[in-house]
């Protein structure tokens, strides 16, 4: 009541607030130049060729090569690392939330901890491990049995893709699951629902926010990953993330890789709406 | 906890540590292999500290991350600032979109545009080497923005707006107001900002690889190079001193407080009153 009935001191407030929001000046400058023309600069390598002249011929290439199969492994690839991990994380988040305060502090953190080791050395100790002369074929080997054949196939690349981002998967949904009223998961039994219903028709759909923000976190970095499938699928499977990789680092063909890039953006635009879409109707189915 | 429960967490746990546990195994290894184990051996923690290159891209992983961090706080915790007290909506919608495309974008898509842009200086500028420390340095200074934002902007939102008014009608300076009251209750906020921002610039490798010139190399690039060809045994030497800090660091952070361990010794002797 006092701020409204001295006018001065209410028009200061207001003065004070619009000039506080002059401090985002510098972000914003930061973020025109370094994130904003970047992404228009893509847009535009992608449609022109070296000299500058507006083509269609990066697309061309695209779409008449090799790259459209490149890219639907890709795209396979990473969907079905990305369901693995769902299905391996979501009771694996389940029993942490459900165990003492102090164990679930302690899991979260042996879960965080391998993101703190770095990811190439881990891949390549991984790599170690699998290899034909690896840890895994030498102890098979000893005891006199065949040796497999694991590095250099797909499984492999899709292995290495869930070891490397299970984490992201995990974090997510434990945080939703962490919040869930355990009450809600005993009134649907005591109810009558069995194992499969409480499940579906309470603990899923309490989670979908985690469960979606888990997807998007696993599904970008697989999608895009140059190192993973170098290393584990020996080059055998190329992915749109080393077809990128090599316009830039090796071919020097910056208008191909943008239009690659361009055509990546666009995908992952795609699976983010679908995916809130998702989110939305499930928000609303459990309302 | 149920058996079954504990069954699957373990064999989870196993798979996610095993190549870590393989790491720290063969850095104590005698010879070179990393799947043949020969002998114990410290050598290839001596070798690390011996090797001038590795131990030059671990203080330039170090200098960049702090440099990075802390322009990243600074710069970001004044946009929410800013961010919060907007009024315009689309201006405010805008302006968070573009702030969360780097988050949103894949790591190779945000390295390669920024590598576009530089080149694209660089011409402009006709400099010799358009990809420096210096390019190094804004590429993670902006994929660090967005993290430090999205730590800080939620204090100022929870924070009590009538603190400031009071603190202005008592007489503060808009400035002494933000200092003494504002300030402390977002530093939780800055913390994690700037923690996460000198994480996320430390094991960056993606796009430091199209942003970095020839002249300074950082740890993971390092890496890099090594696993093209064989990675010598002195790099699992040096994971295995990080993972060890790193677990060290974290159990501190976790320890109970004595508070904690209060409340704990009341819980116990009401139960078993």
């Amino acid at each position: 009541m006092n701020k409204i009935a001295d006018p001065r001191s209410f028009d200061h407030a207001r003065r004070r607030r619009f000039a506080q929001t002059f401090t985002a000046t510098p972000h914003i400058v930061w973020m025109l130049i370094f994130i904003i023309v970047p992404m228009i600069l893509v847009v535009y390598y992608s449609f022109t060729d070296k000299n500058g002249q507006f083509t269609l011929d990066n697309f061309k290439t695209f779409f008449g090569s090799d790259y459209s199969t490149v890219f639907l492994h890709s795209i396979c690839f990473a969907f079905i690392a990305t369901v693995i991990s769902l299905l391996v994380a979501f009771p694996l988040a389940y029993f942490i939330s459900r165990t003492k305060p102090r164990t679930q502090k302690i899991l979260i953190m042996l879960i965080m901890l391998p993101m703190w080791t770095n990811f190439l050395i881990r891949t390549y100790s991984l790599m170690t491990i699998i290899e034909t002369n690896g840890i895994i074929n030498n102890f098979l080997a000893s005891i006199g049995l065949p040796r497999i054949q694991m590095i250099n196939t797909g499984g492999a690349v899709i292995f290495g893709m869930i070891y490397n981002y299970l984490p992201y998967m995990v974090l997510p949904i434990y945080t939703v699951m962490e919040k869930m009223d355990n009450r809600l998961i005993e009134a649907a039994s005591d109810l009558g629902c069995n194992g499969w219903q409480v499940l579906t028709k309470v603990i899923i759909p309490l989670s979908s926010s985690g469960i979606v923000s888990g997807i998007t976190m696993v599904f970008v970095p697989c999608v895009s990953t140059f190192y993973i499938s170098q290393k584990l699928g020996g080059g055998k499977y190329q992915l749109i993330g080393d077809a990128i990789e090599r316009q830039f680092q090796q071919a020097y063909n910056y208008n191909l890789g943008s239009a690659l890039s361009f055509v990546l953006m666009i995908l992952i635009f795609i699976s983010m709406m679908l995916m809130n879409h998702f989110d939305k109707e499930s928000e609303a189915a459990s309302v | 906890m149920k058996t079954y429960s504990k069954v699957y967490l373990t064999v989870i746990f196993a798979l996610l540590y095993a190549p870590i546990v393989v790491m720290m195994f063969f850095s104590f290894n005698e010879g070179q292999s990393l799947a043949v184990f020969s002998g114990f051996s410290l050598k290839w923690y001596k070798e690390f500290f011996k090797d001038s290159v590795a131990m030059n891209a671990l203080w330039n992983t170090f200098l960049l991350a702090v440099l990075s961090s802390l322009i990243s706080t600074l710069i970001g915790t004044f946009a929410a600032l800013g961010i919060d007290r907007m009024r315009n909506k689309k201006l405010k919608n805008a302006v968070m979109m573009g702030t969360n495309l780097p988050m949103v974008n894949p790591d190779i898509v945000t390295g390669i545009s920024l590598m576009l842009v530089f080149v694209f200086i660089g011409r402009i500028m006709l400099f010799d080497h358009a990809l420096n420390f210096w390019t190094l340095l804004i590429a993670h200074v902006t994929f660090n923005l967005p993290y430090v934002i999205m730590s800080v902007l939620p204090k100022f939102k929870q924070m009590d707006k009538h603190l400031v008014e009071a603190a202005l009608d008592l007489g503060c300076t808009p400035t002494q107001a933000f200092y003494k009251v504002e300030l402390p209750s977002i530093t939780p906020g800055i913390m994690t900002g700037a923690i996460m921002a000198f994480t996320l610039s430390l094991d960056d490798f993606v796009i430091s690889n199209f942003t970095s010139g020839v002249d300074f190399q950082t740890l993971p690039m390092y890496i890099y190079s090594m696993t093209k060809k064989t990675v010598k045994p002195d790099m699992y030497a040096l994971s295995t001193l990080i993972f060890i800090v790193i677990f060290i660091l974290l159990v501190i952070i976790n320890l109970p407080s004595k508070e904690e361990r209060a409340i704990k010794k009341k819980k116990g002797k009401r139960r078993s009153v």
